[in-house]
């Protein structure tokens, strides 16, 4: 029954980590590491590392990574579900609300003020990878020595064929990868 | 006949472009909502642009990953609880699949350089297509000619990577003062009225 324990376990990530991601880690490494020792603590480093370099959510790349472990592809299907269950049903009623109050004009004038926030941490999650991408490091802890040309080369030309042309964004994210890809291959 | 046939399109539709996104999310919640925003606002215009920002703030409030929260909420919006179902099917198969697949070999992958080189390169593409968004969105921002939108986005901005402040608690204070606009506006067309 220690697959029945795990989709509870993801449950309570699903439902405690508030606000993306790394909010998750910790839940998770209770849960996996300290709860049911399913995993070392290097091992979770690892499945950290992996869910940072592979597009998806971490807490459901730890599920997906954790219940394939214990039971192959079932285990993988419950824990992932454990893990969207409170957001599919939260969501749901949020959606619901939202959906039946938001043409009333009080509710207008509340979600404007909102509006430029999430234009706001848009723009600081596209800065930070930004970073990420010419400098490798965090936004604060860039050291300007180590500033990539082929990267920022890629960001330019991404962005004025994006404004220029309407390209599909997911051809521009692979473009980037097989151009820069080769052009560190060409100039080591 | 036909209407039942269009509904199911939209279903596949939605399915596919969801799937299509999550399978090239690197790097957390608010670059999905970058690409859900060119998918379905520019793309397809299946939503209006403010809808897509209520979304997002909706979506990163409330616990759980952001991309589910938001797909469950953009497929609420075009087919109910089944449009949901599907647009989380969508968004959770691709990392599932991934991880699956690299849990057989996942030492080898770690330690790639090819790999390694094409997840570092492919964060400019990443953050090309955000400030990509992020232009129009600003822009529009901009165009609403409201010095208390603006202010609040550029202090919005300033808190988040200046002072580290967390998205929730920027959007918490941005709410604040969302209810302050309402109760300064109603106590006007008390006066008028």
């Amino acid at each position: 029954m220690v697959l029945l324990r795990l989709f509870f376990s993801f449950i309570q990530v699903g439902l405690f980590s508030v606000g993306g991601g790394y909010a998750a880690i910790p839940l998770i490494q209770n849960q996996i590491v300290e709860v049911h020792k399913l995993m070392t603590l290097e091992e979770f480093t690892d499945l950290i590392t992996i869910a940072e370099m592979t597009p998806g959510p971490i807490s459901i790349n730890s599920a997906t990574f954790v219940g394939n472990r214990l039971a192959g592809v079932t285990g993988a299907v419950i824990c992932t579900l454990g893990c969207v269950l409170p957001s599919f049903f939260i969501c749901l009623a949020l959606a619901y609300v939202y959906y039946k109050y938001r043409s009333v004009s009080g509710v207008q004038t509340v979600l404007g003020a909102l509006r430029p926030a999430v234009v706001a941490l848009i723009a600081s999650a596209g800065l930070s990878i930004l970073m990420l991408g010419l400098f490798q490091a965090e936004a604060s802890e860039i050291v300007l020595s180590d500033f990539r040309v082929i990267e920022f080369l890629l960001f330019a030309g991404g962005l004025f064929i994006l404004r220029k042309y309407k390209v599909n964004a997911i051809a521009i994210i692979f473009g980037t990868g097989v151009v820069g890809t080769l052009a560190y291959s060409l100039m080591p | 006949m036909d209407k039942k046939e269009e509904k199911e399109g939209i279903l596949w539709k939605l399915f596919w472009a969801m799937f299509a996104l999550s399978a090239c999310t690197f790097g957390g919640g608010f670059v999905i909502v970058s690409l859900m925003k060119k998918k379905y606002v520019e793309e397809l215009g299946w939503l209006k642009e403010d809808e897509m920002l209520d979304i997002t703030a909706i979506a990163q409030s409330s616990p759980g990953p952001i991309p589910i929260n938001a797909s469950v909420i953009l497929g609420y919006r075009m087919r109910g609880i089944i449009g949901a179902l599907v647009a989380i099917l969508g968004t959770a198969l691709p990392p599932m699949i991934i991880i699956t697949l690299i849990s057989f070999f996942y030492v080898e992958f770690r330690s790639n350089p090819v790999i390694s080189v094409a997840l570092q390169v492919m964060r400019a593409g990443v953050a090309a297509v955000i400030f990509d968004v992020v232009i129009n969105l600003a822009g529009n921002v901009w165009k609403t000619k409201r010095v208390f939108y603006i202010g609040l986005m550029i202090a919005a901005f300033i808190a988040k990577i200046v002072f580290g402040v967390s998205a929730m608690a920027v959007i918490f204070c941005c709410l604040a003062a969302g209810f302050l606009d309402l109760f300064l506006d109603m106590g006007k067309s008390g006066k008028e009225a």
